[in-house]
């Protein structure tokens, strides 16, 4: 189904080539882009909110939103000893039930990235670490880079990057596209092979959805792995228009050059309820080729808590609770 | 003049302080002992049930902790502002019971003595359930009434008012918090005892008050993991009261068990209000 917020852009490899040659025809790029009807987004998300999933096809949302966590901590007060904690969860969620699947990633700053590291292991589970400045930005370019190449140095599969909200909220598109494209190539290991990089936006930050529409395009011609919604730290978090929004330019960015990009809301997703509402929006929105921990994640620390409460209540018939499961 | 239009009332649920409609978007109807329309109530799910033991999860640390003294004198408003309903609750308690006026007034005024009752207790249960015990060492060694938590209570449903207020207070004066499934051929006194509840300074989702068949929303609050006791006033079929006390013992549940033909007039002893307690002993150290 496609509504009046799509983005019919035509724009094919080659011109997105053209596009970021140079400050103006990025800009002409990044303002020539449809404009976003709010009220038909937020319409669109809040429709797809009210469906209802159950019984065994609520079983295999809650058990893929859990292979699609990156249990995250970020807080100034983060040990080790909880690093180590929270990643012996993410192996084995539920320690009451095996058959509890792994969750994708623990999210941590960088200096814990070591502690991560050792317990995960081989397991399966990415370590993903927040660099450049998290949660502002504000550090110089030579700071940003050198914190990106510790967290990879570190071990970490994956990272965070804030973009620079100041100069892209300002205009200086081309600023914000050369940052991406050095933390990208600080993210290079020396084998050859690169960490993973997502781009937060902080969409709190950003004020409209087509700022939003343009960042995530921004992002994605720079080189982005993934594009994240937001850093946790700023309120509003994650919500479904925005996120509805990024799935559309990933849709769309695909359909122009092929490439795959993934989306990860993070922040203010507490509940499994919220959690399977992105499920829908994901499948109805970028399609069942992003419903995979690949391509779709969850920033999230509470939620996961949530979810195996929800799933011990489907597989006992009653009601569980938080003594259960372990704080974090 | 034109004539007055009826008001129709569609009563709700009371869950976290708020007067929300069941979830399932259920109501059925309440008449009088003569089988008179009265009113329609919501009837509350699983679903609702669930929504109130979180709610009174979420309100237990803040109940739980306030001082004894404090909670005494929260319990004596609610009899206050029960007294300034009087009127009403005569009405409702007359009309759902079947009794005569005179009948009725002695039962609410009951209610409220019973409230103001029960608030006495709040600072002085501590000293008759707990106190120092001798020990053999060089220790301080107290025993100490702690509330067990969220208690799930099927309240009576012959004694709409009376009964019901003899079960909530006990559980919530010691510092618990409550889920509370009203009489379902009588509701409305419970429903109008949530309104006296939302406005006496009673904190949103330490009485949650839900009205519906309490074999239905039974179960899922007896085998619920974070509810911790269960008091099963209201149930009369020994199968269901059994299978309620099996459920309730997966996570070690303290249950009430009901006593058929309870004289809810009668001076309650201090039985409901220890049910609800776990005791707590501290030992410290002499001289440090």
């Amino acid at each position: 189904m496609t509504t009046a917020v799509s983005a019919g852009n035509g724009a094919g490899s080659g011109d997105l080539a053209e596009a970021t040659s140079s400050e103006a025809s990025l800009r002409r790029f990044l303002h020539g882009l449809p404009g976003v009807d709010q009220v038909g987004a937020e319409a669109r998300a809040a429709m797809l909110g009210t469906r209802s999933i159950k019984t065994t096809a609520k079983e295999l949302a809650i058990d893929l939103a859990i292979r699609m966590v990156d249990l995250t901590t970020l807080e100034g007060q983060d040990t080790p000893g909880k690093v180590r904690a929270l990643s012996s969860k993410a192996m084995r969620p539920d320690p009451a039930d095996p058959s509890c699947p792994q969750v994708a990633a623990v999210c941590v700053y960088p200096d814990m990235v070591p502690f991560a590291r050792e317990t995960l292991g081989d397991s399966g589970v990415h370590v993903a670490s927040v660099a450049t400045a998290f949660p502002s930005g504000r550090a110089s370019m030579a700071v940003r880079l050198a914190d990106t190449r510790d967290a990879v140095e570190a071990g970490a599969d994956e990272v965070d990057m804030v973009i620079d909200r100041g100069a892209f909220l300002s205009g200086r598109y081309q600023q914000v596209f050369d940052e991406i494209v050095a933390v990208r190539e600080a993210c290079a290991r020396p084998d050859g092979t690169a960490a993973h990089l997502k781009v937060i936006f902080e969409t709190g930050e950003l004020a409209t959805y087509d700022n939003v529409r343009r960042a995530s395009w921004l992002a994605m011609m720079a080189g982005a792995d993934f594009i994240k919604t937001s850093t946790g730290k700023v309120s509003p978090a994650a919500t479904l228009p925005v996120t509805l929004v990024m799935l559309e330019a990933v849709r769309d960015f695909r359909e122009a050059t092929g490439q795959m990009v993934g989306v990860k809301p993070a922040g203010g997703i507490r509940t499994s309820k919220d959690a399977i509402k992105y499920l829908v929006m994901v499948n109805e929105v970028a399609g069942p080729d992003w419903l995979d921990p690949v391509w779709f994640r969850f920033g999230a620390s509470s939620l996961l808590n949530d979810l195996l409460m929800q799933r011990t209540k489907m597989k006992t018939g009653r009601y569980s609770g938080p003594d259960y499961f372990t704080l974090d | 003049m034109s004539e007055r239009l009826e008001v129709r009332k569609t009563y709700k649920l009371y869950v976290g302080g708020a007067f929300p409609r069941s979830e399932s978007g259920r109501s059925y109807e309440v008449t009088d002992a003569k089988g008179k329309f009265l009113a329609n109530a919501s009837q509350a799910s699983r679903k609702d049930g669930r929504d109130a033991v979180g709610a009174a999860r979420k309100a237990f640390g803040g109940w739980s902790t306030r001082t004894p003294y404090n909670r005494g004198q929260v319990l004596y408003r609610v009899a206050e502002v029960l007294e300034g309903r009087r009127a009403q609750f005569v009405e409702e308690v007359s009309a759902s019971e079947g009794l005569s006026r005179s009948k009725a007034e002695t039962s609410v005024d009951a209610a409220t003595d019973r409230l103001v009752w029960y608030a006495g207790w709040a600072d002085k249960l501590a000293q008759v359930v707990g106190g120092a015990n001798p020990v053999a060492g060089p220790y301080f060694n107290f025993s100490l009434p702690d509330p067990t938590g969220v208690v799930a209570i099927l309240a009576p449903q012959d004694s709409s008012l009376l009964g019901l207020v003899s079960t909530i207070a006990p559980a919530i004066v010691s510092g618990n918090t409550t889920v509370v499934v009203s009489s379902y051929q009588r509701p409305l006194p419970a429903i109008t005892l949530s309104e006296v509840m939302a406005t006496s300074d009673v904190p949103g989702g330490v009485v949650n008050i839900l009205t519906g068949d309490a074999a239905e929303i039974g179960p899922w609050l007896a085998s619920h993991m974070d509810v911790n006791a269960l008091d099963l006033a209201g149930i009369e079929d020994a199968d269901l009261v059994r299978d309620l006390e099996v459920a309730a013992a997966e996570n070690l549940k303290r249950v009430l068990r009901p006593a058929p033909g309870t004289d809810w007039t009668a001076q309650p002893g201090l039985e409901r209000m220890t049910a609800f307690l776990e005791t707590k002993t501290v030992w410290h150290p002499i001289g440090i």
